[in-house]
This record gives C-alpha cells, sequence and structure tokens, in this order.
C-alpha cells in the first residue's frame, strides 16, 4: 500500500517590538536572568496587562502578507493551566476571535508547488525559560521571556512531505523578516515550530489519528522529525496496531519522537474571555493603512529582478534571500552602478567575505556607496578587476574609502599610452624568441608577452590597452 | 445536575486542589445545591442576546512601544519562597 | 474637642486651621485602635512608627497641602497593595507578602497627604458576606460584638463606625462595601466599573471588582472618590468620571429628582423593619422634593446566580498564580511540583476561596461551558438592559442593601447557599457596572444599624452622593456611634 503524509503547523514567531506585550519591560534577548521583568509580566498579585500597539501593528501586517482575513473585532482570552514557566498560570491568548482566519500562501517546494491554507493568526503572549539543576535536582525560573509577543500561525493540513513544510518555513521566514515584524532567530527561539502529522493510504479522504511533535529547534530536526514519525505511525499500522492522539517530543540526540507524560496530553484549558482586556476594533481605514504601507516581498522583488534586469534566477533567489541583501542590491543599482555587475559583485565577493567571516548581511559595515564607488572605478577602467578585489578586501571591514585606498596604495591602472607603449617596447626587447614564436603562429607567445608587460607596469597597467598596443606594434612591424 | 465526588475530584485536580475524602462528600453536595440554583439561569430566555463580558464598550485601549526600566531583581525576588539570588527555584519541572 | 466624632473632612479643616496637629490626630487614631482594635479584630496590620514618621512629614508640608484630606488618618482593606507593607488578602497563602509597588489608588491619595494608618481585615481575598472566611479570624461588629460587621470590607466598615480611622478604602465585587457599610452604619459607595483603577488591587473577579470609599456621611465619600477616580494608564478597563468635583457639587437640593423603588426588592425574604426603614428613607427624599414612584425589575431574580458564576469563573483563574512559587506561602514536605502546587494551595485556601475556586473551574470547564458560564454572561447583557430601561424612567434606584441587619457571627457559615442569596440586593449593581451606595436610614429593634441602597446609571455618582447628602441634611443616622460591648 503506498501511504500519505498529512502534516498541519503551528508556528510561534516572536515579534521584535521593543517592549512586551503587555508591560514596558524590553524584550531583548539574552538579560541576565530575571531582569527583565516587571510586576504585570511575572503575574504579582494586582497587576494588570495593557496592550503594546505595536504588537497590533505587527500581527495585522503578518496576517494581510499571508492573505488572511483581518478580524475587525478581536478580543483576548485567558488559557489556564498550572507550569512554573507561566506565572499567572494563565496564558493570555485569543481563542474566541482571533485577530485574523482563512489566509493562503503558495509554496514553491523541491517536490513541486502547493497552496498551503492559514487557519487562523492570533496573539498571544510567551512564557519564561526554565533551567533544570542535575545538582541539586531542582528547576530555575527565569522570566525575562514571560509576556514577549508572540503570534501563532495555525496553518490547514495541508502539507504532504517535509520539503513542502520546510518550503513553507523558509517562505515564512522570510516574510516576516521583510514585513520587519520578526527576526525569526531560530535559534533564540524567536522561530517555534509543532507539527501536527498523520498517514492515511493514498486517496483515502479520512485523516488518520494524528500526533503533535514538539521541541523543533532546527528546520534539519523537523525535516527529521517528520520522516521519523511518518515512518512510525505506518509501521504501527501495518503491525495492526493503533496510533494514538499524543504530544511527543523530538529528541534531537536519538534522533526519534517519544511520547511525553499522558498528563501533559489530557488539558482541559478553561478558555474565557480576558476581563482586563477591552476588545480591539480595527477600522478599514487603520487595515487599509497597514496594506499599503507593505512593503515588496522577496518573491515580487526575485520577479521583478528577473524581468527589469535579467538576473539569472539563481542570483534572485540569493540576494532576496535576506531583506537587507537585497536592499544593499537595491541601493547599488540606485547609485548608478549596473545590475548584472552589482549582482555579481554580491554573488562572488560579498557573499564569499561574509561566509568567509561567519556574518550575516545585517552585521556587515560595508556600505552600497563604496562598493558602487569601486564598481564604477572598474567600469571606468581606472582599476583593473583583480586589483578591485583587493580593494574590496581592504575597505570590506570598516567601510574604508576606495579613493583613498586606491591613491595611497597607488593602484590606479597605467591608461598613459606613452608609459605603456615604452613598456611594450621594453618587453619586446627583452623577449626576441617570443616575438618569433608569435609571428611564426604560435598564439601562446601573445599571452606570455602580455604578461611581461603588465610586469614592467607592476600589473596595474589597463588590459585592454596593452592588448591592443601590443597587437598594434606585433602587427605593424 | 448531579455532582458526583468523581467531577469533584476532576475539578479539584484541575485546579490543583486536594480535598480530604471526609470534605469531599460534603463539598459535592454543596455544589450541586448551589449549581440546583444557578440552573434557575435557564428559565430566562436570552436567544439572540450577545454575551457580555465587557459592560462598557471600551475598545482600543493600546500603550506605546516605549521601554521603561523593569524592577530591580531583588525586588522582585524578595517575596519567592526559594530563589537562589538570580532566579525562582520549584522542584523538578523539566523533562 | 474629641477628634473620633469628627468627619474626615472636619478633621482635614481642622488640620488646616491648625486646631490640631496631624502627628496628634495620628496619635489619637493609634491609641483607639491599641483600645479597642484587638476585640473588633478589624486591623491585620498597624504601621504605627510609620504612620507616626509619615504624619510628622506631613505636618511640615501642611501650607502646599490642596486637599481637604491632607493628613486625615485612614486605612485600607488587605487586598490594595501596599509597597513594603504586608498586603494578605486576609488568606494564609499570601504568607508575609510584601508588594513591590503601590496600588494606584495609594498613589493618589497618598499624593493628596493621606496618612496611613494600615491595612484592614476581610473575608479571604474578598470572597464572604460576614468578614469570618479571614485567615486571622472573624471581624466583630462594633455595635454587638457577637454579631458580624458585614463583608467582605467588615474591616473597614468596623474601623470607620469604632472611630479608628476617619476613613477607609475597601473593595466591592458585589456588595462588599455596601453590605458591611449598612451593617456598621458608615456611608460606603462603589463606584461605575473602571473610574477607580484596579491596578494594584488583588484580583477577585476582575469585571465585577471596584474600588470605593467607606466613611462617616456622604461627603467625606465624595471627598475621597474626587481623589480616587480617573483613568489610569497601567488599567486598560479605567474611565475617566469627570465628574468636576463631587464634594463641590453636593448642594443637597434633590427637587424633581426622580427615584424608583424597585417591588421586587421589598418582597418576600425582606426583614420587616429593614423595610420600614428603607420605605421611610424615601419619604424623607420626598419631603426634600424628590419623586418617588414605584417600578419593576423583574430579571432581579438571576442576579445572584450569574453573579456566582462569573465571579466564581474569573476567581478560578485569578487565584491560580498562588502555587508557592514566586510569592507568598509555600507547604512543606512535598514529593514533586504537582504536589507542591496541590499541597500549597490546598493548605493555603480557606474552605470558601476552595469552594469558588471548584464552582469556578467547574463553570468554564469543558463541557459546561456554554450551560453556566457563557449563559450567565448573556443574564448580565440582560441585566444591564433592565437598567438601563430603568434608568430612562427614573434618575436613582432606592433598594434595602441587605435583606436583615447584622447576622450573629457563625450564623451563616455553615450553609453557603444562604450566605450567597442574602447578597440579593447587591449583586446586579456590580454585574451592570453600575454605582451604588449605602447609607445609614435607620435602626432595628436591637438597635443595630440598617442601610439604603442608592443606584444610579454610569457616572451617576454624583446624583447619588448628592441624594444621600441631602438625607443626612434631614436625618442623623449616620452620626450615631457604637458605645461597645454586646447587645441581646
Amino acid at each position: 500500500m503506498t501511504w500519505e503524509t498529512v502534516i498541519g503547523l503551528e508556528t510561534h514567531v516572536e515579534l521584535a517590538t521593543k517592549t512586551k506585550i503587555f508591560c514596558s519591560c524590553t524584550t531583548q534577548f539574552g538579560g541576565a536572568p530575571n531582569t527583565h521583568c516587571c510586576p504585570v509580566c511575572t503575574g504579582m498579585p494586582g497587576a494588570l496587562p495593557v496592550l503594546n500597539e505595536k504588537v497590533l501593528e505587527f500581527a495585522v501586517k503578518a496576517a494581510l502578507a499571508l492573505n488572511c482575513t483581518v478580524t475587525r473585532y478581536s478580543k483576548f482570552d485567558r488559557k489556564n493551566y498550572f507550569y512554573p514557566d507561566l506565572p499567572k498560570a494563565y496564558q493570555i491568548s485569543q481563542l474566541y476571535l482571533p485577530i485574523a482566519r482563512d489566509g493562503r500562501v503558495e509554496v514553491d517546494a523541491p517536490s513541486g508547488p502547493c497552496t498551503v491554507g492559514i487557519h487562523e493568526l492570533h496573539m498571544e503572549e510567551d512564557a519564561g525559560k526554565l533551567v533544570h539543576d542535575p545538582w541539586l535536582d531542582q528547576t530555575r525560573a527565569d522570566y525575562n521571556r514571560c509576556g514577549v509577543p508572540l503570534i501563532e500561525i495555525v496553518t490547514q493540513p495541508d502539507f504532504r512531505s517535509a520539503d513542502q513544510v520546510i518550503a513553507y518555513l523558509e517562505l515564512l521566514k522570510e516574510t516576516l523578516q521583510y514585513l520587519g515584524v520578526s527576526d525569526c532567530k531560530m535559534q533564540e527561539g524567536s522561530l517555534r515550530c509543532d507539527v501536527n502529522l498523520s498517514v492515511r493510504p493514498l486517496g483515502s479522504e479520512a485523516l488518520g489519528t494524528r500526533t503533535e511533535m514538539k521541541n523543533l529547534s532546527s528546520f534539519k530536526a523537523i525535516a527529521r522529525a517528520i520522516d521519523y514519525e511518518a515512518r512510525r505511525q505506518i509501521e504501527l499500522i501495518q503491525e495492526g496496531k493503533r496510533v494514538v492522539q499524543e504530544t511527543r517530543r523530538w529528541d534531537e540526540n536519538k534522533d526519534a519522537t517519544y511520547a511525553m507524560r499522558s498528563k501533559e496530553n489530557a488539558q482541559d484549558y478553561r478558555y474565557f474571555p480576558e476581563p482586563d482586556l477591552p476588545p480591539v476594533q480595527l477600522s478599514e481605514d487603520y487595515v487599509a493603512s497597514l496594506r499599503a504601507a507593505q512593503p515588496e516581498l522577496a518573491a515580487e522583488k526575485r520577479a521583478r529582478y528577473q524581468a527589469d534586469y535579467g538576473l539569472p534566477s539563481y542570483h534572485c533567489q540569493m540576494i532576496t534571500s535576506d531583506r537587507i541583501l537585497a536592499r544593499f542590491f537595491e541601493d547599488l543599482v540606485a547609485l548608478g552602478t549596473p545590475p548584472k555587475q552589482g549582482a555579481n559583485w554580491i554573488m562572488g565577493e560579498v557573499l564569499g567575505a561574509l561566509s568567509a567571516k561567519g556574518m550575516n548581511p545585517g552585521d556587515m559595515k560595508l556600505s552600497a556607496a563604496t562598493l558602487a564607488r569601486l564598481i564604477a572605478l572598474v567600469e571606468e577602467g581606472r582599476l583593473n578587476r583583480n586589483t578591485a578585489v583587493k580593494v574590496f578586501e581592504a575597505v570590506f571591514d570598516d567601510d574604508g574609502d576606495v579613493e583613498t585606498y586606491v591613491r595611497d596604495h597607488g593602484l590606479e591602472q597605467v591608461r598613459d599610452t606613452g608609459l605603456v607603449e615604452a613598456a611594450v617596447a621594453r618587453a619586446l626587447e627583452a623577449n626576441p624568441q617570443s616575438v618569433t614564436d608569435f609571428r611564426s603562429g604560435k598564439e601562446k607567445a601573445f599571452g606570455f608577452l602580455v604578461g611581461q608587460v603588465m610586469r614592467e607596469l607592476k600589473g596595474k597597467a589597463d588590459p585592454k590597452l596593452v592588448n591592443e598596443l601590443l597587437h598594434r606594434v606585433l602587427q605593424g612591424s | 445536575m448531579k455532582i458526583t465526588t468523581e467531577l469533584v475530584d476532576y475539578i479539584s485536580q484541575l485546579s490543583r486542589l486536594s480535598l480530604p475524602e471526609e470534605e469531599k462528600e460534603a463539598m459535592a453536595a454543596q455544589l450541586e445545591r448551589i449549581v440546583a440554583y444557578m440552573d434557575l439561569l435557564s428559565q430566562l430566555d436570552t436567544t439572540g442576546i450577545e454575551p457580555m463580558s465587557h459592560v462598557f464598550p471600551v475598545k482600543n485601549v493600546l500603550r506605546p512601544d516605549v521601554a521603561e526600566p523593569s524592577l530591580d531583581r531583588a525586588a522582585l525576588l524578595a517575596n519567592a519562597p526559594a530563589r537562589d539570588g538570580e532566579m525562582f527555584l520549584t522542584p523538578k519541572s523539566v523533562e | 474637642m474629641e477628634l473620633s466624632k469628627l468627619t474626615a473632612l472636619e478633621l482635614g479643616a481642622a488640620i488646616h486651621r491648625g486646631d490640631v496637629s496631624i502627628p496628634q490626630a495620628a496619635q489619637a487614631a493609634l491609641d483607639a485602635i491599641g483600645a479597642q482594635g484587638g476585640a473588633l479584630n478589624c486591623y491585620l496590620t498597624v504601621t504605627g512608627e510609620q504612620t507616626l514618621a509619615r504624619a510628622e512629614q506631613l505636618q511640615k508640608g501642611l501650607k502646599h497641602a490642596r486637599s481637604p484630606l491632607y493628613g486625615v488618618p485612614m486605612a485600607w482593606k488587605d487586598n490594595i497593595c501596599t509597597k513594603g507593607v504586608r498586603t494578605t488578602c486576609a488568606s494564609r497563602i499570601l504568607g508575609d507578602f510584601a508588594p513591590p509597588y503601590d496600588a494606584t489608588a495609594v498613589e493618589r491619595l497618598e499624593a493628596a497627604g493621606a496618612l496611613s494608618l494600615g491595612k484592614l481585615n476581610m473575608d479571604e481575598f474578598a470572597m464572604g458576606s460576614t468578614s469570618e472566611t479571614s485567615c486571622f479570624g472573624p471581624v466583630r461588629n462594633p455595635w454587638d460584638l457577637t454579631r458580624s460587621p458585614g463583608g467582605s470590607s467588615g474591616g473597614a466598615a468596623a474601623a470607620v463606625a469604632a472611630g479608628l480611622g476617619w476613613y477607609a478604602v475597601g473593595s466591592d465585587t458585589g456588595g462588599s462595601i455596601r453590605q458591611p457599610a449598612a451593617y456598621c452604619g458608615v456611608t460606603g459607595i462603589k463606584p461605575t466599573y473602571g473610574t477607580v483603577s484596579r491596578y494594584g488591587l488583588i484580583a477577585y473577579a476582575s469585571s465585577l471588582d471596584q474600588m470605593g470609599p467607606l466613611g462617616r456621611d456622604a461627603a467625606d465619600c465624595a471627598a475621597v472618590l474626587d481623589l480616587l477616580q480617573g483613568r489610569d494608564r497601567r488599567d486598560a478597563t479605567s474611565l475617566d468620571g469627570d465628574y468636576g468635583g463631587l464634594l463641590s457639587s453636593l448642594t443637597g437640593d434633590v427637587r424633581g429628582l426622580s427615584v424608583g423603588v424597585p417591588m421586587e426588592c421589598f418582597g418576600e425574604g425582606l426583614d420587616g423593619e429593614v423595610r420600614r426603614a428603607v420605605l421611610a428613607a424615601a419619604e424623607v427624599l420626598k419631603g426634600r422634593g424628590a419623586r418617588v414612584a414605584e417600578l419593576s425589575f423583574p430579571v432581579l431574580k438571576y442576579a445572584v446566580p450569574a453573579y456566582y458564576i462569573i465571579a466564581s469563573a474569573e476567581a478560578s483563574s485569578n487565584l491560580s498564580r498562588y502555587d508557592g512559587v514566586k510569592y507568598g506561602w509555600r507547604a512543606q514536605d512535598y514529593d514533586d511540583l504537582t504536589d507542591l502546587y496541590t499541597k500549597t494551595r490546598t493548605q493555603g485556601f480557606g474552605l470558601e476561596a476552595k469552594r469558588r475556586i471548584l464552582l469556578g473551574t467547574f463553570v468554564l470547564s469543558s463541557g459546561y461551558y456554554d450551560a453556566y458560564y457563557k449563559k450567565a454572561l448573556q443574564v448580565k447583557a440582560a441585566i444591564k438592559a433592565a437598567f438601563d430601561r430603568a434608568f430612562h424612567q427614573c434618575d436613582l434606584l432606592l433598594t434595602p442593601v441587605a435583606p436583615t441587619t447584622a447576622p450573629k457571627l457563625g450564623e451563616n457559615l455553615g450553609d453557603p447557599l444562604n450566605m450567597y442569596l442574602s447578597d440579593i440586593y447587591t449583586v446586579s449593581v456590580n454585574l451592570a457596572g453600575l454605582p451604588g451606595l449605602s447609607m445609614p436610614c435607620g435602626f432595628d429593634s436591637k438597635g443595630m444599624p440598617i442601610g439604603a441602597q442608592l443606584i444610579g446609571p454610569h457616572f451617576g455618582e454624583g446624583k447619588l452622593l448628592n441624594a444621600a447628602h441631602a438625607f443626612q441634611m434631614d436625618t442623623d443616622y449616620h452620626r450615631q456611634t457604637p458605645e461597645g460591648g454586646e447587645r441581646a
């Protein structure tokens, strides 16, 4: 029998606001434990939440980019459960009237395109961090992350393979980064994913019993967990056993999922409307203004770069994979750099330098203006390409001044015909054998002579000019 | 409706409360009387009435995204029954 | 001058004139607490040294004082957060919790020169109608020490009645200011929901809780409310009352005011002496030119069940944070995390709190939400609509506060439903978010005070206080003070 895997995702994304969702504590990552906390986010008796306007704005922006219907009247609800990372013992979330519903995105996976339905998008608060101390066998609670704003994006069960899931997540990450609503750093936990998975015989309409997998901290882990869990479920059914609806945890070290304690599976969250927060009502104008302000997203940029600049699709893909890199490219073009030259430099030198130094585009000091100037020098014939690469390396780290560097190091190309003619003459005189070889038809000898002229001029000669003069002299006499 | 001791056990577990056996029956009986009284509400026809969670039609009460100083950590931890100067301490809570 | 017989405003004026110093007033109050506080059990914390030090400080700033209550000693119900001062909600589970911050109400009153004497006993987490569910033992009624002062702000009402502070700030979720005010013969007002910030009020039922003053008379309450009310950026449900000065608008002129008397509030279950006293109050207002008319309010009977569903549901969630981890008391000898939670909560909460937590958990649990919680929210909407209609017919409603005068201690403990039913006249006001005022309107044959309730439309505080002020111009029930001891 052929089996089909059916997957739905619940993705939690931390929003890139300055402050928490319901209080004015900073959301900065990595502070000393319990130093980004106040009575509100630690659930002190008497403290009350007030919604951060930026959270609302970011949630609506994300919803619009995912083609959701934005709910005009939205409310918060309490989700009640006991756990030491949740100091109020309830999470403020949205169940009955989430901020957005019914979206869809087109995903281009290696195995083919697919359409992913977005069931809903809602706002909620993050929980704290628990650290187990194995020596004392106790748990330590740090509430810095409590109240960091999240959006949870729930898809329909529209995925059939791990590669579709990964392609969706790549697109989601790229989109949210472009919108500036999240940095989506999985290693810092700002993008987290739960995977709901079931299997069924191919062609069957009915859904099988699903399991939910948690603790998936990288795209690689997600792909491996999906493959593992699909295989596990198929094997169970083939052995005549049944899949149990449960939450399973992915163990990265063992490359396997295992069931979490059943107590955590049976939950009755007793949701009810949060009395401390008035509802949110969005005007048409508000939503329209955010829609109008939506930036061009990666897919749109890719199409435009291909159509307008004729860039190869791989270049488009790479350059738009990061919002800052795409911005860098567009700045180059705006400064007059020919798009293809700009793209070549980004694909070669810029990405090469970033990867060699383990940096992200966002960490780069080099400005588009500096690179544009460097490319212009090459285009004007004042610097040859190889020299320009050296200049690039010299100015990359602290955005040094190109002109100054070229001048101080005497790197500008020799374009004085008289100087080049003199060098040509000296080279021919010193290498009579090569001249004879060339004249007897050995083309290779020409290249050797070019090299000799370049050496005479310490590599700074304009290669075009050298070629031209050498030809003239050799053919003319 | 009948409030059984099983139901009392279920809601006790959800509430992280544990009634001694001798209190359970009395609690079940009291809750049953109270719930029976609450069933009075079924006499009022509320068809078409929107449930009212907020008594005033106040909306969109928002706060600017501007950071303010957090609480001093010593003050935050001062009331904790178990703490180590940096964090709150609980029995093992992580799998 | 016998300071304890003065109203808060009279004392404020005496302080302002220099007839009495703030430290003298503070010392007098502390002496009175020392003498009677133990018998009444109304104070849980008395901040003696701190109070005297602040009194000295306030005295120095007297010439810059603007508030008519500057320097007047007062006290807070113990569910209101006071920075660094133990705040217990009269519950074992809060232990020696010392909040790291002040409630907005505390900030506002202290900015106006309020002088706190300490924190007042109450029903545990404000859950109760007799102040007997306190883990620190029951409060006693200064008019008869064998009787309850009412609840849950029983400590506040008893303290004001006995002269152990000139006014107090309490909280009212289903009658917790008005009913003890009635039982102790003082005036109290529960303001329109949202007009006093709840930031720093330890939540019982968030959609119903509201802070308000208890004082010797309506003018004192108006003066306190002028300071307390107003929008607070830390409470998203808070609103501006925009009254333009409640105290300054007290004229006593009620000519043309129409007072509605809901028939449903004067029928079966109401004590005859209470009935007569409240209806007599209507006559007094009539005598000053008000119009009084009967009206019908049939949805009233649904108020108590709807109230207990909503309040318990919210309480079950609000009280979940008490788990022995972040603050408060922690049980000993637990095996694991769940055991720590369960033992802490089982031993830390009293019986009534546990009963309401269980009830609230039940009405929210899977399968029962629609039948109870959602239904109660619909009934709440129906009750609010009924009030809206009533206030098209009249300016204010006049009702009893409670069906009887103060019960004997212990009388209600065994029968929670019976206790809930006694809240019949007060809870609907919280469900609809309205202002409600309780004022002394007589005594029963045993000498116990009787209270009348005035209910107004949203933001109708001015009308309520002015009507009460008019009533108090013609009567002296509010001027009576208990002699202490026990009655037959």
